[in-house]
């Protein structure tokens, strides 16, 4: 299980992705980015990232924000390729041509990662690379002005799933990927969040720690799809965190682990809803029900984990 | 080599497919990424017992699709592995999109493509559909008549490939079924001669290298450099010519097999000539011989290097024909004609030769092709060169009903 970092630790872990990038004010990907590479300590990295925001905004030619190497290629299969750096590495290693205890890591957007990127990256987990996998997830294709996604919440408004006379926004809950990774077997899966870095560190690190596939799903605000205030962006990850809506937790060997329970400070999701514009058209009278229809499927999908984390130990033996 | 006394290089028979795993196995990469899927299913399959038998080093990647397949070979050339693949139709067309980026990320990548029709209808058997379709992707496109010529033309692989000049991925076609499943002679190297002949490999801008970590496949804004790095893909092109036949003529060194960028038969005097690619090409040289027999000066060439196009080198041997057949095993729906015609009418345009020339469309998902049909085509050539006028539209060989 991931213990925290301590703060002053915290300070001495330089960053790998440098300041200058061309992420937006308040963007979370950034966040996640730099905070995924502190968990790696001083091992080398290779990054690997789809195609998407974080990936336009940090490698813009001939200018580059990583220290580490980086690849992209494109879109839909950042684990793919970076399955076949990781492949190249094993292979040089045993041939004792390399001997650098290098570090892997894919990073993709919920578009990348929950949609056209889930072959790929369930190939790779299936097949056991030695690598990382962090998902940031802000509910939206964000780097092509706002498209819907499988992450996407119940109602959200997105340029396509558009407000109008006969549809308040998008039609469907959004689908589980953390529980589809976990479905995997691999030895580590977590949810985390850009509001608490330090676990989100601490996470990491027992990620990059994990021999095998490791998968982290991180809540990455995005102002401008969410369209709500810049300032208000970390605040926005914690109290959808603080609902329930993005549980904090890990699936270690599949022990389910919740790591934050707000008990009695749990807060309504349409505490957050409001603060954010994409779910303004839910507030008139009219479409009210769907507000009541995400906090239903938030408070049962948070029972149900808290089912799971009640499990015994998959891995103890059995009286 | 003389395959009668020489106990190091007997002739073997073997499949296509089974000619291309072996050479895989001599070559010994350091990542073999592949799916399978009919024809080739037997490369990676051999591949496969090689990797289980604990006789080649290579960490062979089982990957889900063809689209990651070619995203970790990317992956793995930029780490500075060496690297090779196999495909076939579908799993080409799903590779597409990585192939521009394998090629425009100038990875040395080697992979053999065993020719199978595109769907719909689905259909597993050859015409050539699939590599046609990723002409103009960057890669060096060799077709092989035989499975002695693909498992020559898979040694030659990475010595093109890696190249200073070019780094350049290089793909390798052959037939499906008629090459890949039929077995055929097969004169191999040994291990040595072919570790001697692909040598180390260079070292070049890899993801693995502390002491200058690098940015591979960065975003090219609206006002980057994507033009110049395009024009710098066509000039490693423009090198590979040179550097493909200097391979060539080094492998004939060797071996006594000499390969050219087309291989001509009885072209020194020809009237009529077919432009073939791949197993085809031994039913028109058949023909040929029948015409010549009958003193009709029938000629054949056969393409080996599609990509990058010899076309000087087709001019020349063209120069002074009357009549000139292109066999197309695929066609450009709505186009000139099929994807060989249409490049070899502008290579003579472009050196002012003005031959009569036809198109003839054959073999489209598998269907036969007879020396009879092959000679459909040359006596159109024979009574053009006679003065008659030759179709503008595709002439099909053997078509049903016809």
């Amino acid at each position: 299980m991931a213990t925290k970092l301590s703060p002053k630790e915290y300070v001495k872990r330089g960053d790998r992705l440098t300041g200058g990038h061309r992420l937006c004010a308040g963007c979370g990907a950034s966040i996640v980015a730099r905070n995924v590479l502190k968990g790696a300590k001083d091992h080398p990295v290779v990054v690997g990232a789809a195609t998407g925001c974080l990936e336009v905004s940090t490698s813009l030619y001939p200018y580059t924000a990583w220290e580490d190497a980086y690849i992209h290629t494109a879109f839909e299969n950042v684990a793919a390729t970076v399955s076949g750096v990781e492949a190249a590495y094993q292979s040089l290693k045993k041939q004792g041509k390399i001997d650098k205890p290098f570090k892997f890591v894919a990073f993709g957007g919920d578009g990348g990662t929950y949609d056209i990127g889930i072959q790929s990256l369930s190939g790779a987990l299936e097949r056991g690379h030695d690598f990382v996998y962090v998902c940031y997830d802000n509910g939206a294709y964000m780097n092509t002005g706002f498209q819907r996604s499988g992450a996407t919440p119940l109602g959200a408004w997105t340029t396509t799933t558009p407000t109008g006379k006969v549809q308040p926004g998008k039609p469907q809950q959004r689908k589980n990927l953390t529980q589809i990774a976990a479905a995997h077997n691999v030895p580590y899966v977590a949810q985390a969040s850009i509001h608490d870095f330090r676990d989100l560190i601490s996470k990491a690190e027992v990620a990059f720690d994990t021999e095998g596939p490791a998968v982290l799903v991180v809540l990455s605000t995005c102002p401008r799809g969410w369209r709500c205030d810049v300032a208000q962006s970390v605040n926005m990850a914690r109290m959808m965190v603080q609902s329930c809506y993005w549980p904090l937790y890990e699936v270690i060997d599949g022990k389910y682990v919740i790591n934050y329970d707000p008990k009695k400070r749990k807060i309504p999701v349409a505490d957050w809803m409001k603060l954010q514009g994409r779910f303004s058209h839910l507030f008139k009278p009219e479409s009210q029900h769907l507000v009541q229809e995400l906090q239903d499927y938030v408070d049962r999908e948070w029972e149900r984990l808290k089912a799971l984390a009640s499990l015994p130990n998959p891995g103890a033996t059995t009286e | 080599m003389s395959a009668t006394t020489d106990t190091q290089h007997l002739i073997q028979a073997v499949t296509g497919n089974q000619a291309v795993a072996m050479a895989m196995k001599q070559i010994d990469p350091d990542v073999v990424a592949a799916y399978p899927i009919t024809p080739q299913t037997d490369v990676v399959q051999e591949f496969a017992e090689y990797v289980a038998a604990g006789s080649v080093k290579a960490n062979f990647v089982t990957v889900e699709s063809e689209h990651s397949a070619m995203s970790a070979c990317i992956g793995s050339a930029s780490a500075g592995a060496r690297t090779m693949t196999a495909t076939s139709s579908a799993g080409f067309a799903l590779m597409w999109e990585m192939l521009y980026i394998a090629a425009s990320m100038r990875c040395p990548i080697v992979m053999t493509t065993v020719n199978r029709a595109l769907s719909g209808p689905i259909n597993i058997h050859c015409d050539h559909s699939d590599s046609m379709g990723g002409r103009d992707s960057g890669w060096v496109q060799i077709y092989n008549e035989d499975a002695q010529e693909a498992y020559d033309a898979t040694i030659m692989g990475f010595p093109i490939a890696e190249h200073a000049d070019v780094r350049l991925p290089v793909m390798n076609m052959y037939d499906g079924f008629i090459i890949s499943g039929a077995i055929g002679p097969l004169q191999a190297l040994t291990d040595d001669e072919v570790k001697a002949f692909i040598g180390d490999a260079p070292t070049y801008p890899n993801l693995l290298n502390t002491d200058e970590p690098m940015t591979f496949g960065p975003f090219d804004g609206l006002h980057g450099f994507y033009f110049e790095h395009k024009i710098a893909q066509q000039r490693a092109m423009d090198r590979a010519l040179n550097v493909i036949q200097g391979v060539y003529d080094r492998f004939a060194a060797v071996t006594g097999r000499q390969y050219n960028h087309l291989m001509t038969y009885c072209m020194e005097d020809a009237d009529i000539a077919m432009v073939v690619a791949n197993s085809a090409a031994g039913n028109a040289r058949i023909v040929a011989d029948q015409l010549r027999a009958e003193g009709v000066k029938a000629g054949v060439i056969k393409l080996r290097t599609f990509r990058p196009f010899p076309t000087a080198e087709y001019a020349k041997a063209l120069a002074n024909v009357k009549a000139v057949g292109v066999m197309d095993r695929a066609d450009s729906f709505g186009g000139v004609g099929g994807p060989l015609y249409m490049e070899l009418l502008s290579a003579l345009y472009q050196y002012d030769i003005r031959a009569k020339t036809a198109n003839f469309i054959y073999g489209l998902g598998g269907r036969d092709i007879f020396p009879q049909d092959v000679e459909t085509g040359f006596r159109l050539l024979q009574a053009a060169a006679e003065g008659a006028d030759l179709p503008k539209s595709r002439v099909y060989l053997n078509m049903k009903g016809a």
